[in-house]
This record gives structure tokens, C-alpha cells and sequence, in this order.
């Protein structure tokens, strides 16, 4: 039984996030996730995982590390957060200032069969990463507040984890490109210039 | 009991093995370099520890070091992962990013579970190491005497960046020299 707190519809929140998205690099957590970020557009400064299921938030320590000046958003699920929980306590030491973390949290496993994670038993990711040191944490349950969320990932200049609760939903499949190489390249010919490609 | 770390029989030069691998990192521009510490990478953690330059990452698992290095060359930094022979098996699955997508990755390994280790505990990973790198698709070179150490790692580097791909050099417990624990 689904918790009725969970209302919100994950594609509408991450179309909503990333509308006017300009130069924000984004980085996506494997399954639904990286599906939903696809439906919102696919887009050269994308970096859908297909795999590495707990890296998704490290990876995105190590971009917003390299690229300073630009901000630099995971989107990601809660079974695929908890399997990188650790993190949190890294990216927290490390505090990247253009480093922001969208949890999806249905409270499930979506992808293999809807078996509930520990989100579903009370594991509160918040309070794990306010815990952990993040400055700025939120947990969103209404859609009118996606918009203040937008903002402060377009603008805060600081270190931000948001858990947003969205329903369990079956939504249509949207595949980003498969091939790890090309979507290496892709985003590092964006960032950094087709010259990349030569050194 | 104390801990002591045995001078390794042939290291006869002052200079540490360490400075040559940190004269690597600053010549080819590594600029992050992450971690679970290790006893045997005391002396290099602290000298990137104190480089303005390199951003020291310290981890709560190796695995994390492997996607954070892969984030990093995204942004055009390049990095390297620190680690003893019994996080290896931690970064098993995560190495598939390294292989799928083409991602270069350096990582120096201090060898444990080998020459005069005191712990049986160490011993399974250790000797499991060279086995669970190659099955990753990780190029694997070792070295045992200090001498070799900044020409093995400058070759490990330049493959991992010219090549797109995962080198491991393994810092053998012979160079580092077995700890030991004294009654």
C-alpha cells in the first residue's frame, strides 16, 4: 500500500525542474530516473547512467568539483541513493557549493517488480544528509513548491539535497542514447569544447 | 602493543617513494585525488593533503572514487584513487562505468595479504586482487622496488589517459614494508 503523503508525479516534477535549465549540467541515477530525464528532453549536457547504481551523487561531486563555475544537479531515486548512502557523508565533507541532489523517493524498487525500500520503513534521506552536514536540505511533498526548488537550483550558491515524494507511477518509456562512450563524449565536447575530443 | 612499520630492505635512497609518485600527480596534472586511507599512503596523502592544488577526497568506500573520478574527467579534471588491495573487491561493480563508457582511471594500490603479513584477515583480498582487476577489464602493473615506482606510474598514467582506461599499479608490501605488531 502506497502512502497516500506520495502524490506528486515524478515526470511532471523533473519536466518542471528543468525547464529554462540553460548551461545546468545534469547527471541521472540508472532506471526511472534516467527515463525521466529523457522525457524531459534529451540534451548534450545529460549524463544518464545505465548502471553504477550508487555512484550517481559521487559522480556528480566529481563534475561539480572539475566544472566550479557551473551548477551541477543528480536526479535520482531513493533505492539508488540508498545504495550510495555513504556519499552523503563524503559530498557533505567536500560542501561543493554548485552541487545540488534530487532524491525521487516513491518509497520502491520501480524497476524490479515494486518491492518497497527502507524509505517505505521510515529511513529519512533528509534527515540522513542534514545529518551528514548538507546546509540545505528540503523534503517536498506539494507541487507548488517545485518551483521554489527550480530556483534554488538555478541560483543558491550552496550545497543542496531535496527529497521530493512522487507516487509510485507506470510511466511510458523514454530511453536516452545506451552507448557509455558517446554519452562520455557528448557532454565532454559541451562542456569543454569539440577540442576535447583531441587531447 | 605498537605498531611499527619495517624499513624495506632495499629502499637505500633518503628520497621517499611517495615524492616520486606526488612529481606523477603534479607533472600530469592530477587534480583530485580521493581515498580511504591507508598506512602505506600516509606520506602521499599528506603531501596532496598539503597542495593547494589537488583536492584531497576522502572517502567512506572505494567505490565512491571511481565515479567521482569519472564525474571529474567529465569537467576535464583528471584524478586518482588511493587505496589498500582490500578495497578492491568494493569497487567491483562500479568499475563497470570505467569499461562501458571508456573513462581513463588511475588507482595506486598498496598491497596487503602478501610478503610478511601479520593479518589472515588481509590475506584472501590481497591475493584476490590482481584477479578481480583484470576480471574488471583493469590493466594491472606492480611494483616492488622504490626505484621503479615513478617510471611505473608515470607509464600507468599516461596509458590510463591516452588510452581511455583502467590501470592499477599495485605498491607491493615488499616496497611498503609489512606491518607489524609487536607483543
Amino acid at each position: 500500500m502506497q502512502n497516500a503523503s506520495l502524490m506528486l508525479d515524478r515526470r511532471t516534477v523533473v519536466r518542471e525542474l528543468l525547464r529554462d535549465r540553460g548551461e545546468l549540467l545534469l547527471v541521472a541515477g540508472l532506471g526511472t530516473s534516467a527515463w525521466d530525464i529523457t522525457a524531459a528532453g534529451d540534451h548534450a549536457l545529460n549524463f544518464p547512467l545505465w548502471g553504477a547504481m550508487g555512484g550517481a551523487a559521487v559522480l556528480g561531486l566529481g563534475l561539480a568539483l572539475a566544472q566550479p563555475s557551473r551548477k551541477v544537479l543528480v536526479i535520482t531515486g531513493d533505492g539508488e541513493m540508498l545504495m550510495g548512502i555513504g556519499s552523503l557523508a563524503t559530498i557533505a565533507a567536500q560542501r561543493p557549493h554548485n552541487l545540488r541532489i534530487v532524491v525521487l523517493d516513491n518509497e520502491h524498487y520501480g524497476e524490479t517488480g515494486r518491492q518497497r525500500t527502507h524509505t517505505a520503513s521510515g529511513t529519512d534521506l533528509a534527515a540522513i544528509a542534514r545529518a551528514c552536514g548538507f546546509p540545505q536540505v528540503r523534503t517536498i511533498r506539494a507541487m507548488h513548491e517545485i518551483e521554489g526548488l527550480r530556483s534554488d537550483i538555478q541560483q543558491m550558491n550552496d550545497l543542496l539535497l531535496a527529497v521530493v515524494k512522487v507516487a509510485l507511477t507506470d510511466d511510458p518509456l523514454a530511453l536516452p542514447p545506451r552507448d557509455g562512450a558517446y554519452l562520455k563524449n557528448r557532454i565532454r565536447s559541451a562542456i569543454l569544447g569539440p577540442d576535447s575530443m583531441l587531447r | 602493543m605498537t605498531t611499527t612499520v619495517s624499513q624495506p630492505a632495499n629502499h637505500s635512497q633518503s628520497r621517499h617513494w611517495a615524492s616520486d609518485i606526488y612529481d606523477v600527480f603534479k607533472a600530469q596534472d592530477i587534480g583530485i585525488v580521493s581515498y580511504v586511507p591507508d598506512a602505506g599512503h600516509t606520506k602521499l596523502i599528506n603531501l596532496c593533503e598539503s597542495d593547494t592544488e589537488i583536492r584531497a577526497v576522502t572517502l567512506t568506500t572505494e567505490e565512491e572514487g571511481v565515479a567521482l573520478a569519472a564525474g571529474a574527467y567529465l569537467g576535464g579534471k583528471r584524478a586518482a584513487l588511493l587505496m589498500q588491495s582490500s578495497g578492491v573487491g568494493n569497487c567491483i561493480n562500479m568499475l563497470s562505468l570505467v569499461r562501458t563508457c571508456s573513462f581513463p582511471f588511475l588507482t595506486l594500490i598498496t598491497m596487503r595479504g602478501e610478503w610478511g603479513e601479520f593479518n589472515p584477515w588481509q590475506v584472501p583480498m590481497g591475493q584476490g586482487t590482481p584477479a578481480t582487476l583484470a576480471a574488471m577489464d583493469v590493466l594491472v602493473e606492480r611494483v616492488t622496488e622504490a626505484r621503479e615506482v615513478h617510471d611505473t606510474v608515470l607509464a600507468a598514467t599516461r596509458l590510463a589517459f591516452n588510452s581511455s582506461r583502467g590501470v592499477a599499479v599495485l605498491l607491493s608490501q615488499r616496497l611498503i614494508g609489512a606491518k607489524q605488531f609487536l607483543e
